[in-house]
């Protein structure tokens, strides 16, 4: 009856360095395509070869004319690390959500987030106060506080309604309710601003050089090391918070670190690049659904893998109707509905 | 020594007085069955015990505070009535768990977590399902999973809530002899609430009956199943038929 002979084989959930290796491959490869393709194609060995030379020590000839160097490393280069940063910290927020209130549609706008990002960049478009470069531009920075103001009032006006999870949530919907409101509000009264309010909802990986990869690094990493940390936690928490107390955790104080750190990134790759939808419920599911439902697997592979698809994605919003630009919102969800379908039809585990 | 002390145990929930100044000594290496009507506050005192709801007067766990971090789960591990299962846990992941307490949220397994966990499954017999999700399995087979994150944990003490309940005749007799071997190979301490009293009366060394959250009696069980308790206390009218294992509680 018994198999088990040596403790060593015995098959426990974690990240293999086969899963590993596919992420990064998968991920390289999204950047290799979104470096070399565009209203411009360039041979990915010469753009190999012109990264090479960046490096400090190397010296390499890529056989490139100084324009397609220019539009490697001033264009295309900042605008697809952009993308990874801000597509890996959005899936990997999106599964710290679902772990940490144990729900499969929590996403990291749930707890007003979007709306507050929403209300800030509104006012900031509208009140028209000016165009500060890089750093110093009032949307993304009101967007930033607006997305934090309302984490932070979901979660205080969670925590006077109860100690349950689904208290926290009633909270985020009334405070994402709320904070819309007064965005209509603002928008109704400045309808002039209508289209451009829009278009900044809708999402974009857009950049002017360096200064919004250079913005989002430092919140993507905090999300990175913080939620990383918590996937053998996050695993205990899914037996509810009574049985994981009972196992020796501290299940509020562990869901507060992780949706705190979570809402941080969140809040940061918002305020870069808008409102974009769907990422951070589709890339953890899809992990879920080819890799296996463990923490210790899901996070880091969301990290990688949600790069990937914002590239691709991006990399659709900017070619599919040269020369214009489709929102990259409209992109995750047009592309990514129906690819989460096949992969939920095709898929023998149990979704969630 | 992992006797449980507890004692004017006041406990309300909602406004409802649950328990009401309950009294009640555990002995290490004993296993006591908790009887008592719906509602008396069964589940409450278990909960109470593995301090997972607050509660006015004492209880004391022997050893317990040799682990501060851990709080009680180096002490006591929970089998709850209707456990928690995630979706797509695997059981070998499930049994793991169970080493929480003792590698803290954050590290990674140890060699010894893999060795006890590999031991366990052993033991109870779960060699073919490592591998198996643990929402894939019977009812049977599921509890026997549950009691084997349990017993991972290494604990002196075993809280069980009814770990008979959606089990038919068969499974419940084999649980409840698995853990009268486990007690005895493991010298644990067992405290188990059970609703059916011929059981109760079976397994285990002396009953406890509680109602309305206070100790009505503990004792051996032809002491406290008596025809005239059971009808105050349950208000049921049984006979009880003296069988050389415990007395038999049928409905007259």
């Amino acid at each position: 009856m018994t198999t088990i002979n040596n403790p060593e084989t015995l098959t426990v959930s974690r990240l293999s360095g086969r899963q590993l290796m596919i992420g990064i491959l998968v991920l390289l490869a999204a950047v290799m395509a979104g470096l070399t393709i565009g209203p411009v194609d360039i041979a990915p060995h010469r753009v190999i070869l012109e990264l090479l030379n960046g490096l400090p020590g190397v010296e390499t000839d890529s056989g490139l004319s100084e324009i397609h160097q220019g539009i490697i490393e001033k264009i295309r280069l900042p605008r697809v690390v952009l993308g990874v940063l801000v597509g890996a910290t959005l899936s990997l927020s999106g599964a710290a959500y679902q772990g940490a209130f144990r729900n499969p549609l929590a996403d990291p706008y749930l707890l007003g987030i979007a709306a507050g990002a929403g209300l800030g960049a509104t006012i900031a478009i509208t009140s028209n106060l000016g165009d500060g470069a890089g750093i110093f531009d009032p949307v993304p920075l009101a967007a930033f506080a607006g997305a934090l103001i309302g984490v932070g009032a979901s979660y205080m006006a969670g925590h006077i309604g109860g100690r349950s999870t689904a208290s926290l949530v009633l909270a985020g919907v009334a405070v994402a309710s709320f904070l819309t409101a007064c965005q209509t509000y603002v928008l109704q009264a400045n309808s002039e601003s209508f289209r451009e309010v829009y278009g900044w909802i809708l999402g974009r990986i857009a950049t002017s050089g360096w200064s919004e990869p250079v913005l989002m690094l430092p919140y993507f990493l905090i999300t990175v090391v913080v939620v990383l940390r918590h996937r053998r936690a996050l695993d205990v928490l899914a037996v509810g918070d009574e049985e994981a107390a009972a196992l020796g955790i501290n299940p509020r104080r562990i869901r507060a670190v992780v949706v705190i750190a979570a809402s941080l990134g969140a809040a940061a790759a918002v305020s870069v690049s808008g409102l974009i939808g769907f990422v951070g419920i589709i890339v953890p599911h899809t992990v879920r659904l080819a890799f296996g439902n463990s923490n210790r697997i899901v996070l880091p592979l969301s990290v990688l893998f949600g790069g990937a698809f914002m590239v691709l994605a991006d990399l659709a919003a900017r070619t599919l109707v040269e020369p214009a630009e489709l929102p990259i919102g409209v992109v995750t969800a047009f592309l990514g509905a129906p690819f989460f379908v096949l992969v939920l039809r095709s898929s023998r585990r149990e979704v969630w | 020594m992992a006797g449980i002390r507890i004692e004017n145990l006041h406990v309300a929930m909602g406004g409802a007085k649950i328990l009401r100044g309950l009294d009640l000594d555990i002995t290490s290496g004993e296993w006591l069955n908790i009887v008592g009507p719906n509602g008396a506050g069964k589940t409450t005192l278990l909960r109470a015990i593995l301090g997972s709801l607050d509660y006015e007067g004492s209880i004391t766990v022997d050893g317990a505070a040799e682990h501060p971090s851990a709080g009680l789960a180096r002490s006591i591990a929970y089998v709850p009535q209707v456990a928690v299962i995630p979706p797509g846990m695997l059981v070998t992941d499930y049994v793991l768990l169970g080493r929480t307490p003792h590698r803290g949220a954050f590290a990674a397994d140890s060699p010894n977590d893999l060795a006890v966990t590999a031991e366990v499954l052993e033991r109870l017999d779960l060699g073919l399902f490592m591998t198996r999700e643990v929402r894939s399995l019977s009812g049977g087979e599921r509890q026997r999973v549950v009691m084997a994150r349990a017993l991972a944990q290494q604990t002196p003490i075993l809280l069980l809530d009814e770990p008979t309940t959606a089990l038919d005749l068969g499974h419940q007799q084999d649980m409840l002899e698995l853990v009268e071997e486990l007690r005895h190979e493991r010298g644990l301490t067992v405290v188990a609430t059970l609703h059916d009293l011929t059981l109760a009366a079976r397994f285990g060394e002396r009953l406890a009956l509680i109602d309305t959250g206070r100790l009505i009696q503990v004792g051996l069980a032809r002491d406290v199943l008596t025809v005239d308790t059971i009808k105050t206390h349950f208000h049921a009218n049984v006979r009880i038929i003296d069988d050389e294992g415990g007395p038999v509680v049928v409905p007259a």
